[in-house]
Parts: C-alpha cells; structure tokens; sequence
C-alpha cells in the first residue's frame, strides 16, 4: 500500500522538526559523553582505583562490583524467570485464573519505581535477612527489579514457538518435559535473549535501588558480603557530590554507555543467529 | 442414523477391527464439533474420511490418539478400542499410545533440527540408543518414504531445508520409525503442491500393505483412488455426523444417503 503523503509544508515541517528533535537530543547526549569522556579512557582509568574521592585514579574496583552485582541479579533472576515462564507458558491456559493473577502481579511490579525496590531491598536483604549493605543485598534486589522483564520476554518467547511442533512431539509420544527441554527452549531462545538484554540493561544503569542495598563503598570487593559501588552510583556521585569530578564521571559514563552498546549488540546478534536457526525458517515451503 | 451402523457392522464382521470408536462425540465447550461417531479401522486396508470443511474430522483424528488432551476446554465422550485396549482410559499410558497409533499433520511439522535427529530423536525418546541400530532405521524409513536417495548425503542439514513434499515425507519417515500399527493422517497432501501431493498419495498407497490408515481428505478423487473403506461426514444442526460409512466402492457407486449422493455427484458440499 503506497502511503499518503502529507502535502500541508506546515504539518511537514512539524513532523520533520520532531523526528530532529528526537535524534537530535539523543545524538547530543552521546556526543557530549564521548567529546568528554573520550579523553579519559585508557587502560590505566579501566584497571586502577579510585583516588581523592575519585576525582583521579579510576575505576577497576567499581567495574568489578558491578560485575558481581549483575552476576548475582542475573544468576538469580534468569533461572526463577524461565522457570516462571515456563510455567505460565506451558503449563497455565491464557484464561487460568492462577496465570492471570501472575501475569498482572508482575504487570505491577514492573511499574513500581525502583526507588521503591531499593528502600523494600534495604528493608529484606540488608536489615531482616542480615546482608547489610552489600553486593548480594544489590543483586538480589536487581533480580527482583529485571523478574517481571524477563518473564514476560521469555513466556512471550515460549508462546511465540508455533503449536504444531508441541502437537508433532506429543503425536510422536514424546513427554512434555523432553518436548520442553529439547524444542520448545530451543526455539524460544531468542525471546529469551531480548528478555535477558533487557533485564541486564535495565540492571547495569540501575541508581537508586542500589544506593539503599549495596552501597557506595568503591574499595575492591573482597567477597559478596562487602559493600560494591556500581559504576551508575560511581557517575552519579561524582557529578552531584565531588567537585572536580567531572571528568572522570564523563569517562565512567562512557564507560557505560559501551558497555550498554555491546551487550545490546551481542544479544541481537545472538538472537539473529538462533532466530534464523529456529523460528524464521520454521514456516512452510 | 441406522442404515450407517449396518454398514459399520458389516465392514467388522469381515475382520476384526484393529481400531475402533463407539458412539464418540467431542465438544469444544458448548459447541460440539461432531457426536455418534461409530467406525472400525481395519489393518492393511485405507480408511478415508471426507467431507466438507468444518464437520469434525480432524478433531475426530485427534481423539484416536488422544491430541485432545492438550487442547484446553476440549471434552470427548463415547468410547475407543485399540484392540482390546480402551483408549478413552483416564489412566492409559498416552506416550505407548501415541507410539502405537502415528499422526501425519495436514502441515508438515519436521522439528527445527536435522534430518537425522528427526528421526532419531523421537527413537532415543522411546529407549533405542544404539547408534547403529538408529542408523539402520533411519536408513530403512528414510528408503521406506522414498526419500533416502534425495537425502542421504545431507542428513546433517537441516530438515526446514527441505522442500514441502519432501518435509511431509520426513515426518512420515519419523512416524513410521516408532512402528506404529495405526497411522492417523490428516488431509496429508493438502498443504503441498500437485506433484508433491502425487508422490505423497502414491507413498500412502504403498503403506497400506503394513499399516491400518484412516486418512481424512476432502479430495474426492484421491478418496476414490486409495481408500478400501469410506466415511462421510456432514454438518446438521451445527455438529458434525458421520452419514454413511462402507467399502469404498459401495458408498461411491450405490451410496445409501441421498446427501452422499449429492456430494460424490458435485452437487453438494
């Protein structure tokens, strides 16, 4: 269908000075981040600690408690999401009652603030299960942050596997879990993979659910127990809080948003490699 | 409906059913797909099921093996009979069923793995593990379809490769690796071009001679050329009903019911 042009130079010139608008902001902030940032960045800033508040020095520690963070929400998360997902996808109807109240509890949870998750992460994890302020106290709160992502992304990915290959298994005498394990993950992967880049994106650039859980200790971690400082807290406290920390939140800020580029990156093209492996191709010829 | 049960009487007393159905109905919540339905499936012979769209053969095909489990809101009633083995059973082993009774999809449905692992992944499933042993069934069914010499050098590729016939004869190759005793077939050749369609029809010709088929099909023509035993359904009151059930050249020359007349004639349906 050919699409009807808008003739009006007004409507036209509004239209046009929208769609600037938009890549132009998103254009300017990343520009600003690279012109000052760039300068920055070098293996020293990457692999050294923080010196004078972090005013000099850089961000080795900090990178690796971000790490531990993203590994314990996402070790945590990724299992308890498909698990859920599975059992929403293949094991509650659309209309079951039990299914329908999950899917709108997780609804919600997504759209709480993450302040919140912070201050009920603070309140569990650190204060009545003890973990104080601490990377497991920040993962664990992540995960419950990045959950309803993941599940909804990852049931969407198992429902998206198209009916005839559980109805082919189960005509073939193939029992539910061996269906599930060996076709219906496989398939479902790339729906999988969005969920996890989405819940990792949503985790690395997480602030204020972490203030209150891990906390802004920028030593090197010496074991889960300890306090970590994640690069978003690391940008945000040299920009607010530290004078002349400008440039070093700059390069940190960078930092993240490659960081960000190259997981999304990855996942695309892992869901590409899988997708024209499974789903893409599974259409009659 | 009598004159359809002497008819059904008749084809059993010839030889003993190898499967049969009583009185099965199926509703999908209120609406009921198709009720009464009484037939035999008898071994070596081909057993077509036509119709109009939309009376209920394939949900009939479905309950034989009991598919009809994994749909939701979806209730059979009457009884079916493998033997002696009631089928309808709540506690029946339904993966030994569906080994027993083959279903062939009106789409072709290969998993998106290889050629080989199409076959031999199901095979695994039901305890075959040597891999010579797997080999030589792959071999044999693959020949057995007449798909060996098309495939044989890339049975590691993968099976959504292959061309809409020669995927319909695959997963006919992985059914008939679970030597099943029944295979259920539904419209097998309507989803493929007329020259896939062809190989696939002479493929179910040649299968009758180890197998007891049912194979529903709205293509009068192809009923006529491969089936022994004929069913027809039709839409009344919104249900559908099995009218007239017989040998395959009884219902086509002298059929009993003025609609199947109607229908084989063109007139109807």
């Amino acid at each position: 269908m050919k699409q009807e042009i808008i003739k009006s130079p007004i409507s036209t010139i509004l239209v046009w000075l929208v769609a600037v608008l938009v890549t132009g902001t998103f254009a300017w902030i990343l520009g600003d981040i690279i012109f000052h940032g760039v300068g920055g960045i070098s293996w020293e800033f990457l692999t050294t600690a923080p010196e004078d508040a972090g005013r000099s020095g850089g961000i080795g520690p900090i990178l690796v408690s971000t790490g531990l963070i993203l590994a314990v929400a996402m070790g945590v998360s990724v299992p308890l999401g498909v698990g859920t997902a599975i059992l929403l996808a293949e094991f509650t109807s659309a209309t079951n009652w039990f299914g329908r109240f999950v899917r709108r509890s997780l609804d919600i949870l997504a759209g709480v603030p993450s302040i919140v998750f912070g201050l009920f992460g603070n309140a569990f994890f650190a204060k009545t299960l003890g973990l104080g302020f601490s990377i497991l106290s920040g993962g664990l709160t992540l995960a419950c942050m990045v959950l309803p992502i993941l599940i909804r992304s990852a049931e969407e990915g198992l429902r998206g596997v198209p009916d005839e290959l559980r109805l082919g298994a189960a005509a073939l005498g193939l029992s539910r879990t061996t269906t599930l394990f060996h076709l219906l993950l496989p398939a479902a992967i790339p729906g999988l993979l969005v969920g996890l880049v989405l819940g990792i994106g949503r985790a690395i650039a997480e602030t204020a659910a972490l203030v209150f859980t891990s906390g802004y200790v920028a030593r090197m971690p010496q074991s889960l127990l300890d306090s970590g400082r994640s690069l978003s807290i690391h940008i945000f406290d040299l920009s607010m809080n530290i004078s002349g920390g400008d440039t070093n939140a700059y390069g940190s800020a960078l930092v993240l948003v490659i960081l960000l580029l190259m997981i999304n990156a990855t996942a695309a093209w892992l869901a590409h490699q899988s997708s024209s492996k499974y789903n893409d191709s599974y259409q009659f010829r | 409906m009598t004159v359809t049960n002497l008819d059904n009487s008749k084809a059993r007393t010839q030889q003993p059913a190898l499967m049969r159905t009583e009185q099965l109905s199926l509703s999908y919540g209120k609406k009921i797909a198709f009720e009464d339905v009484s037939i035999a499936i008898n071994q070596s012979k081909i057993t077509a099921l036509v119709g109009p769209s939309g009376c209920g053969k394939s949900s009939f095909l479905s309950c034989l093996n009991r598919l009809t489990d994994l749909i939701d809101n979806c209730r059979v009633t009457g009884r079916i009979f493998l033997e002696k083995w009631d089928v309808m059973n709540r506690n029946i082993d339904t993966i030994a069923l569906r080994r027993r009774v083959g279903h062939i999809f009106q789409k072709p449905n290969p998993f998106p793995l290889d050629l080989w692992k199409n076959i031999a992944f199901p095979l695994k499933e039901h305890g075959v593990k040597n891999r010579q042993e797997i080999d030589s069934i792959v071999e044999r069914v693959l020949k057995d379809v007449g798909l060996w010499d098309e495939v044989k050098d890339r049975l590691k590729d993968s099976a959504l490769a292959l061309s809409g016939g020669q995927q319909q004869r695959l997963c006919i190759a992985r059914a008939l690796a679970l030597e099943p005793e029944v295979l259920l077939m539904d419209e097998p050749c309507s989803a493929l071009d007329p020259i896939s369609s062809g190989v696939v029809e002479d493929l179910i010709a040649s299968l009758r001679q180890k197998y007891a088929l049912l194979v529903v099909t709205h293509n009068l023509a192809q009923a006529k050329r491969i089936a022994d035993y004929v069913g027809v359904f039709w839409v009344r009151d919104n249900r559908g009903k099995l009218i007239e059930f017989g040998e395959a050249k009884q219902v086509f020359e002298s059929p009993q019911h003025d609609l199947t007349a109607a229908y084989i004639s063109g007139h109807r349906g």
